[in-house]
């Protein structure tokens, strides 16, 4: 076995949890009552994969897990049993006990055989307790039923001091090899659970001549230090059980550990525990410094993350690239021997590459795109759960599952949306019998939507709940000194106050949401990715929240702007409208800040030659120049600039990678010149500011 | 303490007995009438001066960033970094490329320099410790003193040199 099995890992870890995913949604679309044969067979061979990898993996522990599953699976595929609502929740159930071992394991770490056990028990007692007639049923669940029953026994165990462990005498019978057990597999499990020593009895070896090979002469006396329960041993060593005479011990107690130790110890201030060991168990003393020199390695940070790709995409990339080598040589053959007369021929080519450069740029940014649904289809689950805890009927409506975002968006926009699922659901929905007195229907809404809108996509939560009621709001704020009892608010900024630190309006907390941390973070969240939050709500009607994101974290369309001799780049998001200053636009406020008049609002400026200490150029004066106008942190404020430049897309460079975090500047850019431009944080220069 | 001291000369001189010389070089360069040398394997490239983009609100000796085919890199002038006195820029003005970092992440800076002057080899034991100036000057970034045709080269500690201030802060 000189092949490294750990190279493929990470592939069938992927393809676990994408079994996983499909397990899931299959079992939340099942529809008690009409039963889509075909949605069983999905789920079945989902399982059937996992338990087939996990098995060649050496993962035994999951193989026996998911073949009680599939057993399960395959009654219910052959109609020989009724597919019920708690089967359904047991196998749910199931999936995320699966998928918490294959974590572990994805992690090295020790697999939490407590919960696998009792979500085991759970899925036993439905296999047996209405075995719908199958008797065939009966057959399979007879090996796996050992380590059902000494759930409760950790408890017990866990008092104990930590030296203990197992003696255990495995003496397979001559057959065990011609089963195709391997007794090294076993013992690299047993020794993942502890310290591992074995004593082997060769005795009954026959002379080499006499030797069969596929016969098993040896037996083992092994030392197991571990806090393993009996029953995760002899779970190890539940496939070989029919095929050896195994018998397990527990290692005698040694006397308490931190007792004071007369005995002359080389190093006094060391804990005296692995000294007291060697006494005890001479054989294991030296391994004992082992598992904590390995620990440290385990929290190493995993492999890097991968991406799967539509052929379709790599096949359009690889036609572009062609496309660029022609007219690439098509320019070469034009620039060979150069006169006046091609100089039309040169240009059609150069507009011709770049056109094929854009189309480049943009199949290769496609590569990153993944479809939102990556982040939507965990949310029938998340529904179905808390709904059912909290006693509500809802359904989730998704829309637009297929809109394409960037990975890099996909992967952080998952807890926001979590986030205010769990708000929809808690707050947003009423309970069943209120929307009923309400005049809407039973069954409450809550609609995902996903959609791209300009150089954006949109992500909205819609609910048909109660919505949220301005007033109460307005005086929660006041009532927490948020805000000053005699402030004006508009409507949209009342709704604002949700974003505030420290806002709830819940009067309980429950343990799904109202703890008051959250919008803000969400918030937070969101404007990192360079996004923004938008709320509408009405009272008794339901409540909308928008989010809108750029597609892409790599390219910004920005506004680039003259501060002096520098140039920055505004994000064009971020900009509401830029407008040239007048005179009378301009109002001191205690002599200091300087304010304008926009219509009917005044917006605080900001003066970008100021806070960046620009010094070069003709200093502008105040009634020269660009105001823009940009949204950060909730609200509106103007920027002082000498000149608007141009709007391009601009590709984001990071300025930390060789230098340091700027405040008031996200990144960086390189312009069509070679030089470098600064992109501008916004919500980070309106804090700068406020100093 | 004076053991400490005893046992790398110690060392070095059975290196020597052993016709093993360690031999490090150097590149070296003139800030004023000073002449400083970093280890050759440190450096990326040699470029001319060429503008750079301000940052804005950062310490003064760092003078801003370049694009170096398609990275941003942070510019240092090291006369005003050692507090020497200011130059004009000149086309013989010079930005030498150094990298630092250890394992996966590597990053890159320029530092500006009066001048390029020379590619030293140095034995190991021709290097002296740098003798302390009290807090009169700093020599944090002075890994030792070497004497090559009478003039006194100062070997710079490429690590601790591009370690700006706050960088620290920002990495953990």
């Amino acid at each position: 076995m000189s092949i490294d099995m750990s190279q493929f890992h990470q592939v069938f870890f992927e393809e676990c949890f994408e079994g996983l995913e499909a397990m899931e949604s299959g079992l939340l679309s099942l529809d008690i009552g009409d039963i889509d044969s075909e949605v069983i067979n999905t789920i079945f061979r989902a399982a059937h994969s996992i338990k087939g990898g996990s098995g060649t993996f050496g993962f035994t522990v999951v193989a026996e897990y998911t073949h009680i599953m599939e057993t399960l699976l395959d009654e219910m595929r052959d109609g020989r049993r009724q597919v019920t609502k708690p089967a359904v929740d047991v196998l749910l159930g199931s999936v995320d006990c699966l998928r918490e071992m294959l974590t572990s394991i994805q992690n090295e770490e020790d697999v939490n055989m407590e919960s696998a056990a009792q979500h085991q028990a759970a899925l036993e007692i439905e296999l047996n307790g209405k075995a719908g007639g199958g008797e065939h049923a009966a057959a399979p669940v007879v090996h796996a039923a050992p380590f059902v029953v000494p759930v409760e026994e950790p408890e017990e165990e866990e008092e104990v001091d930590e030296e203990q462990g197992w003696k255990i005498s495995f003496c397979p019978y001559l057959s065990l090899l011609k089963t195709g057990n391997d007794p090294v597999r076993l013992f690299r499990e047993l020794s993942a659970l502890g310290k591992l020593t074995s004593n082997v009895n060769i005795q009954d070896v026959p002379p080499f001549a006499e030797l069969d090979p596929e016969e098993c002469n040896i037996s083992w006396e092994l030392t197991l230090v571990s806090d393993a329960t009996e029953a995760a041993v002899r779970e190890i060593f539940s496939w070989v059980e029919e095929d050896c005479a195994l018998e397990l011990a527990p290692l005698a107690k040694p006397k308490k550990v931190k007792k004071p130790k007369p005995a002359p110890s080389p190093a006094p201030v060391v804990e005296a525990a692995p000294a007291v060991v060697a006494e005890t168990a001479p054989v294991v003393a030296p391994k004992k410094a082992a598992p904590t020199e390995s620990d440290p390695s385990k929290n190493a940070p995993k492999a890097s993350s991968s991406i799967r790709v539509d052929t379709d995409k790599i096949d359009t990339l690889i036609n572009m690239v062609g496309e660029v080598v022609i007219t690439q040589s098509m320019l070469g053959l034009i620039g060979e021997n150069f006169t006046m007369d091609k100089v039309g021929q040169l240009k059609r080519g150069l507009a011709q590459l770049e056109r094929h450069t854009r189309d480049l740029q943009q199949s290769v940014m496609n590569i990153r795109m993944l479809p939102i649904s990556f982040v939507f289809s965990r949310f029938p689950r998340l529904v179905h759960d808390i709904s059912t805890q909290l006693h509500k009927k809802i359904t989730l409506k998704l829309v637009g599952e297929n809109t394409e975002v960037d990975k890099a968006v996909v992967e952080l926009i998952n807890d926001p949306l979590v986030h205010l699922i769990r708000n929809s659901l808690d707050h947003g929905i009423e309970m069943p019998a209120d929307r009923v007195a309400a005049g809407k229907p039973e069954m409450g809404t809550i609609e995902l939507k996903a959609y791209h809108r300009g150089g954006h996509i949109v992500i909205e939560i819609v609910d048909d709940g109660r919505g949220m009621d301005k007033a109460k709001l307005l005086a929660k704020a006041i009532e927490k000194g948020l805000v000053e009892e005699s402030t004006i608010m508009t409507d949209k900024q009342i709704l604002e106050l949700i974003f505030m630190p420290g806002f709830s309006t819940a009067e309980k907390l429950t343990d799904i949401s109202g703890r008051g941390v959250g919008m803000d973070v969400v918030r937070r969240n969101i404007q990192s990715l360079g996004g923004n939050i938008d709320i509408i709500s009405e009272l008794g009607k339901g409540s909308t929240i928008a989010i809108h994101l750029p597609l892409t974290l790599a390219i910004l369309d920005g506004q680039s702007v003259a501060v002096g001799d520098e140039t920055y780049i505004v994000p064009l998001v971020s900009i509401i409208e830029s407008i040239n200053i007048t005179e009378k636009m301009l109002n001191k406020v205690a002599g200091k800040g300087e304010t304008f008049k926009l219509r009917n609002e005044y917006l605080p400026i900001i003066r970008m030659r100021e806070i960046f200490n620009v010094k070069s150029g003709n200093a502008t004066k105040s009634n020269e120049g660009v105001i823009v106008v940009v949204e950060g942190q909730g609200a509106l404020c103007g920027f002082l600039v000498d000149e608007l430049l141009g709007q391009q897309q601009v590709v984001i460079k990071s300025l930390e990678a060789n230098y340091r975090r700027v405040e008031g500047v996200s990144g960086a850019t390189i312009l069509g010149d070679g030089s470098v431009a600064l992109i501008l944080d916004v919500p980070g220069l309106v804090r700068l500011s406020v100093r | 303490m004076s053991q400490e001291n005893e046992t790398p000369a110690a060392k070095e001189v059975a290196q020597t007995n052993s016709d093993v010389p360690v031999t490090i070089q150097y590149l070296s360069f003139v800030l004023g009438k000073e002449e400083y040398g970093v280890d050759i394997l440190r450096v990326q490239e040699i470029r001319s001066w060429e503008p750079v983009s301000r940052v804005p609100n950062v310490p003064l000796y760092e003078k801003g960033v370049v694009n170096l085919r398609g990275a941003i890199v942070p510019i240092i002038d090291l006369r005003e970094r050692f507090a020497l006195s200011k130059v004009e820029y000149t086309p013989l003005t010079v930005v030498v490329v150094l990298q630092t970092g250890s394992g996966s992440h590597t990053r890159i800076m320029g530092v500006v320099v009066d001048s390029v002057s020379d590619v030293i080899s140095v034995d190991k034991s021709e290097i002296q410790g740098a003798p302390d100036f009290g807090t009169k000057v700093s020599n944090e970034f002075i890994n030792g003193l070497v004497s090559v045709n009478e003039r006194m080269v100062m070997l710079l500690d490429v690590d601790k040199l591009l370690t700006l201030d706050t960088m620290e802060l920002i990495e953990s």
